[in-house]
């Protein structure tokens, strides 16, 4: 024991070899329990996407639910046109890593131009965003679930709306967050504000788009708003920032959605050709994107 | 353990594993020494995850896990650890066995780790860690420094467990999530109103205290907690 454990050299030894030691065990560590991880957060996602269609599942089971209620997962770009060879598949892609990389920056430096956004997000990352949707059947009808992310007080919020069949119509909704005020913004992912989303529309009655707003002094019968949490202004806020922005990408999908089950409807009622394909063009017409 | 062995040549008569000195390294911070009401340590998490018990429960197994091993590690190493660089190498001891515990806890209990969230990260910043590394391990031998690195480990955990059971309770009416003072049920009716039906307790108008949910009220928890024990412990009286 000759060794002087103050020297220089034995100090800046013991440090390496404590360095290399202490990363080798969490390397291995990490590599270890990784899958168990990645599966936990995959149940999760999951378990969230089948709430918002009314479907309560347990972590163990959420991923065999989910595989038998999906229709379809499909891949929007930031004009709301499908993808038809997406990079990732829909499940795979982490909206709030993307969210996160730069997504918001774009959201909050171009929230009154449309436009710019658009341009902006065509040009993010390596092919522009994607943004999943999942195509899942409920009662035997088709429902879009979205999934979105935004910005509480404390970090971010994130959640699903699902839309009907009729391209319209809010079948279901969850939110999450990560660290909002228990409490008061923390109540998001309480039942009591997430139901009262059902059956709201996120167009008026005129087809303009309108989204559902968080209202804070009530919603008062109004069909695109909820009650806000008295106490959690800005995180109410947003998640009606999340949920307008969010839905306006998918804005083209739906109207095509509502096209769709408009010309059926037409069809029933009237034997007036014509006025059918007059009525139908225009509808085409008012949904092609004006730029590509 | 041979380098501690060879250290620790000092000659003393070898002491039973229990003996009244190693019970007092951990009775001692139960009350007396107690990290939290006595020291006033720690306190940052005790207000943060209090909420509910079950969180403070798994805090608590946490920290024991990370102060008994880091307790021990350091204690092996007490000779070995240079001294200029010393709260470093605490420093890394304890990353490293947070970082281990908050793998574990996401590879196993996902959505308990989920609601600690970065409070898992911060046991890193618990002064009771360093406290207890720098004050007592870097000094004396493995097993006095593991049962001290226990005591103090429930000390803390006792304190969070009485404090989490009270704000649950008061806050939120309920006990390791379960409703024990009946339950609010709401219902949304087609006209778009929220309909609620409440039993128990809250049927004959009892409401929960949103005060005991916030962080202030954990700090009035831990102060009424301070009192109730120096009330009854007169070595705590200052003079």
């Amino acid at each position: 024991m000759a060794v002087d454990v103050n020297s220089n050299k034995y100090t800046f030894i013991f440090a390496a070899v404590m360095v290399i030691v202490v990363a080798t065990v969490l390397a291995v560590a990490s590599e270890f329990l990784k899958p168990m991880q990645k599966e936990n957060v995959a149940n999760e996602k999951c378990q969230n996407i089948l709430s918002s269609i009314g479907i309560e599942a347990e972590a163990a089971d959420a991923a065999a639910a989910y595989k038998e209620n999906l229709v379809k997962a499909v891949v929007l770009d930031a004009n709301g046109q499908v993808v038809s060879e997406p990079k990732f598949g829909a499940f795979n892609i982490d909206i709030l890593k993307d969210y996160k990389a730069g997504l918001s920056a774009i959201y909050k430096a171009n929230s009154d131009d449309m436009e710019a956004m658009t341009t902006a997000l065509l040009a993010f990352g390596d092919g522009g965003v994607n943004y999943p949707m999942f195509v899942l059947s409920k009662g035997g009808k088709d429902v879009y679930v979205v999934p979105m992310v935004g910005t509480g007080l404390w970090g971010p919020v994130w959640g699903y709306v699902t839309v009907a069949g009729d391209g319209k119509t809010v079948v279901g909704a969850v939110f999450d967050h990560k660290s909002e005020t228990p409490g008061l913004g923390a109540e998001i992912n309480q039942a009591s504000f997430q139901k009262p989303f059902e059956g709201k529309t996120i167009f008026d009655e005129s087809g303009e788009f309108t989204g559902i707003k968080v209202m804070k002094g009530g919603a008062k019968g109004s069909n695109h708003a909820v009650d806000a949490i008295s106490g959690g202004t800005i995180t109410s806020n947003g998640v009606t920032e999340m949920i307008v922005r969010t839905l306006k990408i998918y804005e083209p999908y739906f109207r095509e959605l509502q096209a769709e089950t408009e010309t059926t409807e037409v069809v029933e009622l009237s034997l007036d050709s014509t006025a059918l394909a007059l009525n139908f063009e225009q509808i085409v017409d008012g949904i092609e994107p004006s730029a590509e | 353990m041979s380098e501690v062995a060879v250290a620790e040549k000092v000659k003393e008569p070898k002491e039973p594993l229990f003996s009244k000195k190693n019970r007092a390294l951990i009775s001692n911070p139960l009350d007396d020494d107690n990290p939290i009401t006595v020291q006033v340590l720690g306190i940052c998490s005790a207000l943060a995850i209090t909420v509910q018990l079950k969180q403070a429960v798994v805090m608590s197994v946490s920290v024991l896990f990370v102060l008994a091993a880091g307790n021990v590690i350091v204690s092996l190493m007490r000779n070995l650890i240079p001294n200029r660089i010393r709260i470093i190498v605490q420093l890394v001891i304890v990353a490293a066995l947070v970082i281990l515990v908050d793998q574990v806890l996401k590879a196993y209990v996902y959505d308990v780790s989920k609601a600690l969230s970065v409070f898992v990260g911060l046991i890193i910043t618990n002064c009771i860690i360093m406290g207890r590394l720098e004050a007592f391990a870097l000094a004396n031998k493995p097993w006095p420094a593991f049962l001290d690195g226990i005591g103090n480990a429930f000390a803390y955990g006792g304190i969070l467990v009485i404090v989490s059971f009270f704000r649950e309770l008061f806050g939120s009416g309920k006990i390791w999530g379960f409703p024990v003072l009946g339950e609010k049920l709401g219902a949304l009716l087609s006209d778009g109103t929220l309909a609620t039906k409440a039993t128990g307790l809250y049927a004959m108008g009892y409401v929960d205290n949103g005060l005991m949910i916030l962080p202030p009220m954990a700090l009035i928890t831990v102060g009424a907690l301070i009192w109730v024990q120096r009330a009854r412990n007169p070595k705590l009286i200052e003079a």
